[in-house]
């Protein structure tokens, strides 16, 4: 196996994370596709942790889980408030920073 | 020739240095828990802690002259073999380093570094905090907020003992950072003003912006030196005395040596209200008065300077100091020590007058540093630390019972020598001993610098540091005049103000709250002018003392057995042999074994300045060289410091006193000394230019640029080619032919209101657009990066 | 680069796995039904707890399995049942930013994939000879990476209690 072909595919499922943030105009939707980005970094970790015969990579995509998990945890609960206030979580519709 | 190391003394206060911090720091912790329920509201908490502090800082030092004048003596006896040329032997600090965290294999430190310079500042520091919170004790009664202030005193003060002994750049950071937000709670203690909470945010956001330098630095220091420390010396490339030898052996990059000292240097600018981030120290007035004499005039401001000469031998190398050509430090502290002093010319507040004062004075440490004079710049930060203080108190105390809780010079004071004798005495001498007057403390510290900026051939550096000794002379004399002599004005005179009138005009003391509390207080300040009680007296007449003889510490003129400072504070330039990494007990990561004698070449050419050191040794400090006292030059910097005060004094008499006609609206009628004065007055422009200029400057272009990505990019793509090629023609038409052949006419004027109305679509608050902008700059600075690298 | 050298089996599973998730995540970013949406962001997560494994990282694979497709998808539902009643297709899911949103990812995608292959090129990875043992594991992250594994720990009891805050009815 090539490193190359497990970063690249990490490449890819980042860039279509970075559409999904960018188009996306359901928050739920939004935090979905931050998880495609976490989950290809994860990928990067573990191939250079295989190609460096280091185990820390394994070490910091287990923290990357865990952080992925309380930042779920907390949009959530943010979009929850955000639809309890205003019925609705577009994201179009949520625009109080305006200039 | 060898000298073991346990032939130097080290007492307990000496191996215990690291507890002085701590002291404050529980003594914080103890008033916020139950400072409120406590019979003095918690500020006997911190007066006590201070004192303990005091104590162990005073036997260290004590034991660290016993130290040095041991190993002088065993020089004396040829137990030690010193090298030629130079008395004194190496006397190396006393470090204890255990492990503080450690995280992926780096491991950080936290411990003591012990010489001299921290010594100075451990005294310093423990000294004023001492004296100001006793001061504050009185000043402050019956403030809402009296514990709080009293635990963020504290506080401020474990931070600042905690950086000064910090013998790494994490601990010093932490430190830095503890003062940094001390600083800013102190400043906003009476935040319901919002003036204040202005400035206080003023304060932490400049100082944050320099603050960003001291990461940089420590970080490229840090991959730059680690390799080395731990190969020579056994120590991480954080520490202060790994980064030392690093940078003095010769072997160190010169880029990160030279971009780490610059990034280092502009958290110093930042910190000690060095030129271009200044703005930010006259604001920070608006804390009480108390605050503004400990945190920014004697001792926190002074933390730049502190790490410029903590790390002396990284900034030595890294802006190449001993070629005697300009550079950056030298440079910036002319520039300060100027225009601050001219900026205290125009100010009614005589604690602005004050700031500027204190700005220009560490000018001065930092031109002195810049140009090789170390040790008369870091004597400066002591004996500055005293009479400065001393102003400041002095200040507060004229407010506080003469001037009815006004700051401004021109409208509340006056003539209130007679009513304020033991002030008024303490205020001059302090002005005198800043001026620099001969017997006094900053004639010393002061002249030692300019005499020694011009010995090390800083030239034009010279005639900047005494022009700055002329302008300190007189603008000092100006607010003397204006406050104790002339005729009474305003609160001085006894009028009773309306009191809320009174306080809508000065913002820099609003303290409504301490006064609807505190009837009595109130009654006291509409007696009239009078002298203030003994808590803030004493503290007073202490400092005033010390501004008298401070500058016998290190009084060149009378010979060298004056030179105690020299003595015991100069780090030693020898080449010290040291083992190379082996296993070292914890606290024991550092200890040079042998002092060897290098043969001295010639007399000034040798050190390890000039010299990379050989295998097996490493240099610590740079050979620095100092100036003969000459009388003559000292004659001359008196004669000016003398002619500043007497041509103040009579253009005061004349302007204030006997609204001479001539003088008196000189500045309306003279379109110079109008164009001089609004400059001065508008400080420079500097606050606008950071305000509106900077900003705009870098906004308006983003704006313009994500502004025609969206007319011209976005509803493109969506409207289809058509639009797009019909918007281009008319922006070619647009552009190219209107623009250019008008654009002569009214081109700046379309111009501004183009940028103006394209700044609001990027503030479009939706979060997809925020996100797209950012990535697509991440992307494209990827590129670049990739571009350049390829 | 000998085909001998390539292991082929496990560059077959790769090559399938890789194309089911690559299809999975741009469902993800393009139906226009959450729930859809999440199931197939299921597909994506355990496909790369698969290239894990391929990775020899047992023991992050089954975290994978356990923490993102059990538990975080869960939660994903959740929060799509309390806010939105309606769980069928929708129309525009999308706003008009996929006009940036497509030039910036394929700019991203471009300068990435030429600075890898231009870094990595054929360069093998080591073949795997065995699974990363958990005790290794396990004394890396309480040896030297404790710290983070605190900060780690701090961050996650802060989540909890802010998202109980922040979800509370008050």
């Amino acid at each position: 196996m090539l490193t190359v072909q497990f970063l690249l595919l990490g490449a890819v499922l980042f860039c279509i994370g970075v559409y999904g943030v960018l188009a996306r105009k359901n928050a739920v939707m939004v935090l979905m596709s931050i998880e495609l980005i976490l989950n290809s970094v994860n990928l990067n970790l573990l191939a250079f942790s295989q190609r460096l015969d280091s185990i820390d990579g394994n070490t910091f995509a287990l923290y990357v889980i865990a952080i992925a998990a309380a930042e779920v945890g907390v949009g959530l609960a943010m979009v929850l408030l955000i639809y309890r206030n205003r019925r609705s979580i577009s994201l179009d519709e949520l625009s109080d920073m305006k200039g | 020739m060898l000298a073991s190391e346990s032939a130097l003394s080290v007492g307990w206060f000496l191996d215990h240095a690291w507890v002085i911090p701590i002291i404050p720091a529980v003594g914080f912790a103890l008033i916020i828990l139950f400072g409120r329920r406590l019979p003095m509201k918690g500020s006997e908490i911190g007066v006590l802690s201070m004192v303990s502090s005091l104590v162990l800082a005073l036997g260290a030092a004590y034991q660290w002259i016993q130290r040095v004048d041991g190993a002088s003596g065993e020089v004396a006896h040829g137990l030690v073999k010193a090298a030629e040329g130079h008395s004194a032997p190496y006397v190396g600090p006393v470090i204890h380093e255990w492990t503080w965290w450690q995280s992926g294999g780096f491991e950080f430190g936290i411990g003591q570094h012990i010489d001299g310079l921290a010594l100075t500042l451990l005294v310093v520091v423990a000294f004023i905090s001492t004296l100001v919170q006793i001061y504050s004790l009185e000043y402050l009664r019956g403030d809402r907020r009296y514990t709080h202030f009293f635990a963020a005193l504290t506080l401020f003060s474990a931070g600042m003992l905690c950086m000064v002994l910090a013998p790494n750049m994490v601990q010093l950071i932490l430190g830095w950072e503890i003062m940094g937000l001390c600083s800013f709670m102190l400043i906003g203690h009476w935040w319901e003003d919002q003036a204040n909470a202005r400035a206080a945010l003023k304060a932490f956001f400049t100082v944050r912006v320099g603050d960003m330098g001291l990461l940089v630095g420590t970080g490229a220091l840090f991959f730059g030196a680690n390799q080395w420390t731990q190969e020579h010396l056994g120590v991480s490339g954080f520490n202060i005395s790994g980064l030392s030898a690093w940078a003095m052996s010769g072997e160190a990059s010169k880029s990160v040596l030279t971009w780490g000292a610059v990034a280092l240097f502009i958290a110093c600018i930042g910190k000690s209200g060095q030129f271009p981030l200044h703005t930010w120290l006259p604001d920070a007035m608006a804390g009480p008065t108390p605050v503004s004499s400990l945190l920014h005039s004697s001792t926190m401001v002074v933390a730049g300077v502190f790490l410029v000469a903590r790390l002396y031998p990284v900034f030595w190398e890294g802006m190449k100091i001993g070629d005697t050509n300009i550079n950056f430090i030298v440079l910036i502290g002319g520039v300060t020590i100027v225009i601050a002093a001219l900026l205290a010319f125009v100010q009614h507040d005589i604690k602005k007058v004050l700031a500027y004062s204190t700005v220009s004075q560490l000018g001065y440490m930092m031109m002195g540093l810049g140009a090789g004079a170390w040790l008369p710049a870091v004597f400066h930060i002591f004996t500055h630390a005293f009479f400065k203080a001393c102003l400041f108190l002095a200040a507060g105390s004229v407010s506080h019972s003469g001037s009815h809780h006004s700051f401004d010079m021109k409208k509340d004071m006056g003539g209130l020598a007679k009513k304020m004798p033991i002030t008024a005495t303490t205020w001059i001498i302090s002005t005198l001993a800043l001026a620099g007057v001969f017997p006094l403390a900053g004639f010393f510290s002061k002249d030692e610098i300019i005499d020694n900026v011009g010995h090390n051939g800083y030239q034009a550096f010279m005639i900047v540091g005494l022009s700055g000794a002329f302008l300190t002379a007189a603008y000092m004399t100006r607010a003397t005049y204006l406050t104790f002599f002339g005729e009474a004005r305003g609160a001085a005179a006894g009028e009773h103000h309306d009191e809320h009138a009174a306080h809508d005009d000065h913002d820099a003391h609003a303290d409504h709250d301490a006064h609807a509390a505190h009837g009595d207080h109130d009654a006291h300040a509409s007696h009239g002018p009078h002298e203030s009680p003994k808590l803030i007296t004493v503290p007073l007449m202490i400092l005033a003392s010390l501004a008298l003889v401070a500058g016998l510490a290190n009084a060149t003129p009378f010979g060298s057995n004056w030179e105690r400072f020299k003595k015991y504070v100069e780090p030693s330039s020898e080449y010290v042999a040291v083992e190379a990494a082996v296993a070292h007990g914890p606290g024991e990561a550092l200890s040079p074994v042998v002092v060897t004698a290098e043969e001295a070449e010639g007399e000034a050419k040798s050190g390890c300045s000039y010299e990379a050191p050989g295998a097996g040794e490493a240099c610590y400090f740079p050979a620095v060289s100092h100036a003969e006292f000459k009388w003559s030059k000292a004659a001359l910097s008196l004669l000016i410091v003398a002619a500043g005060l007497v041509s103040s004094w009579l253009f005061c008499v004349q302007y204030y006193t006997r609204r001479n006609r001539r003088l008196v609206g000189l500045t309306s009628r003279n379109v110079v000394l109008r164009g001089g004065y609004t400059f001065l007055w508008n400080k420079y422009y500097l606050d606008a230019l950071y305000e509106k200029v900077i900003v705009r400057a870098v906004a308006h272009p983003i704006a313009a640029a994500a502004y025609w990505f969206n007319q011209n990019v976005l509803d493109g793509i969506v409207n289809g080619a058509a639009k797009i090629s019909r918007r281009t023609a008319g922006w070619v038409y647009r552009n190219i032919d209107q623009r250019v052949v008008d654009g002569a006419v009214n081109g700046s004027g379309a111009a501004a209101r183009g940028t103006g109305g394209a700044l609001r679509p990027v503030q479009s608050g939706k979060v997809n657009q925020y996100g797209a902008l950012l990535f697509a700059a991440a992307a494209i600075g990827a590129l670049v990066l990739v571009i350049i690298n390829t | 680069m000998l085909a001998a050298d390539l292991l082929v089996a496990q560059n077959i599973g790769f090559g399938v796995i890789a194309l089911l998730m690559i299809v999975g995540a741009l469902r993800v970013v393009t139906v226009n039904n959450v729930v859809h949406a999440a199931l197939w962001l299921v597909v994506v997560l355990s496909g790369a707890a698969a290239q894990y494994l391929l990775l020899s990282a047992e023991f992050v694979a089954i975290t994978q399995v356990l923490v993102y497709v059990g538990a975080v998808m869960v939660l994903f539902l959740f929060g799509t049942m309390l806010t939105r009643a309606k769980i069928g297709a929708e129309a525009d899911l999308n706003n008009k930013n996929w006009a940036i949103g497509v030039p910036v990812a394929l700019l991203m995608l471009g300068v990435m994939t030429w600075v890898l292959i231009d870094g990595f090129g054929d360069e093998k990875l080591p073949n795997p000879d065995q699974q990363v043992p958990v005790q290794a594991l396990s004394d890396d992250i309480f040896g030297p990476y404790l710290l983070p594994f605190w900060a780690l720990s701090f961050v996650l009891l802060v989540a909890v209690i802010g998202a109980i805050v922040l979800a509370r009815k008050d």
